[in-house]
């Protein structure tokens, strides 16, 4: 054995992803050292509630108590930057210059928010949603004497609008495309959920271009500054307009990366000692030809327990139907499958009574569905999804035919 | 504290204790106990934390919500004592619990 066989593995990005990988090397017997470096303060913890609680107590939520890491024989090593890879050497350099031997290296770095390239964009008040760190931000300037607007109708804009606005704030949103959510939703959906926003009071601007943020003297964001001349007061601007896969370690070690790490379906990269997992990968999923970025929990989880799997040299488990949710006031989103053109979409349930789903069909196989307040409706959409099930379109659209009673 | 033991997905089991006021799923996350994933952190979204209720217990902790049923309702393992184990609150009333981890979550 050479000494880098029996160096530890190192994990680099103390996520969800780093944090999921660590308990499962352990649960599948590695006996191995094992070290986990992260950037953040903080031991790994749940990104969720940061969009969705950040106003409330349930802000801070840590994937495991913090006596796990001891138990579990963790070297946890926060607030450090891991800088370069020398994979030839097996070794990684941290921003205190020392290096570190691996004998697999894991790459969890996940992604960072856009920043927008438009004058003001460094002004005070003008924040992104990523971290804890992050989060307190926003929770502090959330008051309803401030105005709140939101670049960018993603998921995580929407929902930190839709709790800006459930505690009394003046909300704007707005959006570069001609809809809400315009990269990973059905046009459908867009709609439905635009019209459950407004109707709560939120502003929601489409076909909005943000050309700068103009300040005030003491250089805090007063107003977004849109193509068209017109300004939006605000107090505070957060951008929402998506998150760039930090990759860079990766690319510059010359593992091959296309916007973020290519990986396999058993999250190996283009070096046999080099893993990678979570939002920095870019993966094969379902039977789609493409490789997708997929930034989500599940699909992080899904990796670390490939990654684990490939470590101790265990076959590595199948893939799943990839699936999220999203919580926005009352509604309990939730989606499964990708969506792709080409699909039919057919409304089980009536929009404005608050629970309703879209089913996408390809043919009569059920290709992605998306749900609200509807967690029947997605579990068998999600089922019949992955056992490519053929249904009968009418019955499905139909809520008075049971969901058993939809198949062909 | 409360003691549970879970049935694992391999047979053997193990009983842990579980600080009181927490759930069964958080019980099984502290203590990295193999099967139940629990993808949602507990918001009762994922069904990913499901679990057989042994014996008496299950009629102790009664029925699941509707959410939770409609969330277990299709899962291939569903059985009759099924629950999410995020809405297992355990207290000192629930000492002794005896719960099963299905081999699938999901
Ligand atoms: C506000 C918000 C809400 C979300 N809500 C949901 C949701 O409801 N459902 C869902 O499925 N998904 C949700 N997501 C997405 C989900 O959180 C991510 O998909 C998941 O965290 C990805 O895990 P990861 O390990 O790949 O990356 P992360 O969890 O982002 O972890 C990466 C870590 O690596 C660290 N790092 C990066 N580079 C280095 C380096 N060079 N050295 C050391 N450390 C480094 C970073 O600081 C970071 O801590 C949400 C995300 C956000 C931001
Ligand atoms: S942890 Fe997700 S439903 Fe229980």
């Amino acid at each position: 054995m050479s000494a880098a066989d029996e160096a530890p593995v190192v994990i680099v990005g103390a996520g969800h992803g780093g944090g999921t990988l660590v308990g499962t090397l352990r649960q599948l017997g590695y006996e191995g050292p094992v070290v986990l470096i992260g950037s953040e303060p903080d031991a790994p913890y749940h990104r969720p509630p940061l969009s969705k609680k950040f106003h409330a107590d349930e802000l801070e939520d840590p994937l495991r108590p913090l006596e796990f890491y001891e138990e579990q024989g963790i070297t946890l090593r926060l607030s450090e930057d891991v800088v370069a890879i020398d994979p030839e050497a097996r070794t990684v350099r941290l921003g205190d210059d020392t290096e570190l031997a691996y004998s697999t290296l894991v790459l969890a770095t996940g992604a960072e928010p856009r920043r927008l390239p438009v004058p003001g964009g460094d002004l005070d008040g003008v924040v992104v949603l990523r971290t804890l760190a992050d989060a307190r931000v926003l929770k502090d300037a959330v008051h309803p004497d401030k105005r709140l607007v939101i670049v960018g109708a993603g998921y995580v804009g929407l929902e930190v609008a839709a709790v800006a606005r459930s505690v009394g704030q003046q909300v704007t949103v707005l959006e570069r495309e001609d809809r809400v959510l315009a990269r990973v939703a059905s046009p459908e959906l867009s709609e439905i959920l635009t019209g459950h926003h407004v109707a709560q009071g939120t502003e929601v601007l489409t076909s909005a271009d943000v050309t700068g943020f103009a300040g005030d003297d003491d250089g805090h964001v007063r107003a977004v500054v849109l193509g068209d001349g017109r300004e939006i007061p605000c107090d505070l601007a957060l951008v929402g307009v998506g998150a760039i896969p930090r990759d860079e370690l990766a690319s510059a070690a010359g593992l091959t990366c296309d916007g973020g790490i290519v990986v396999d379906a058993a999250t190996r990269t283009s070096d046999p000692h080099v893993l990678a997992i979570g939002d920095v990968t870019r993966r094969p999923v379902g039977n789609v030809e493409e490789l997708v970025r997929m930034e989500s929990i599940p699909s992080a989880m899904e990796q670390a327990k490939q990654a684990a799997h490939v470590i101790v040299g265990k076959d590595v488990p199948a893939a799943d139907v990839p699936w999220f949710w999203s919580d926005q006031f009352d509604l309990k989103l939730k989606m499964a499958g990708l969506l792709r053109p080409g699909h039919a979409a057919v409304v089980r349930g009536d929009p404005t009574t608050g629970r309703f789903t879209v089913f996408h069909l390809d043919g009569d196989v059920i290709a992605a569905v998306e749900s609200a307040n509807a967690p029947k409706e997605f579990m068998a959409g999600k089922k019949y999804i992955r056992t490519r099930q053929r249904v009968d379109v009418t019955r499905l659209a139909d809520e008075a035919v049971g969901l058993k009673d939809v198949v062909a | 504290m409360p003691s549970v033991t879970y049935v694992l997905p391999d047979g053997s089991e193990q009983t842990i204790e579980v600080k009181s006021g927490l759930s069964v799923m958080d019980g099984s996350v502290a203590n990295n106990l193999p099967g139940i994933e629990a993808e949602c952190g507990g918001s009762c979204s994922c069904a990913t934390c499901h679990v057989y209720v042994e014996g008496e217990w299950a009629a102790h902790y009664g029925k699941a919500s509707e959410e939770e049923w409609e969330l277990l309702e299709f899962l291939d393992t569903v059985q009759e004592n099924s629950r999410l184990s995020c809405q297992l609150v355990v207290t000192d009333a629930e000492d002794g619990l005896k719960v099963t981890v299905p081999e699938e979550q999901g």
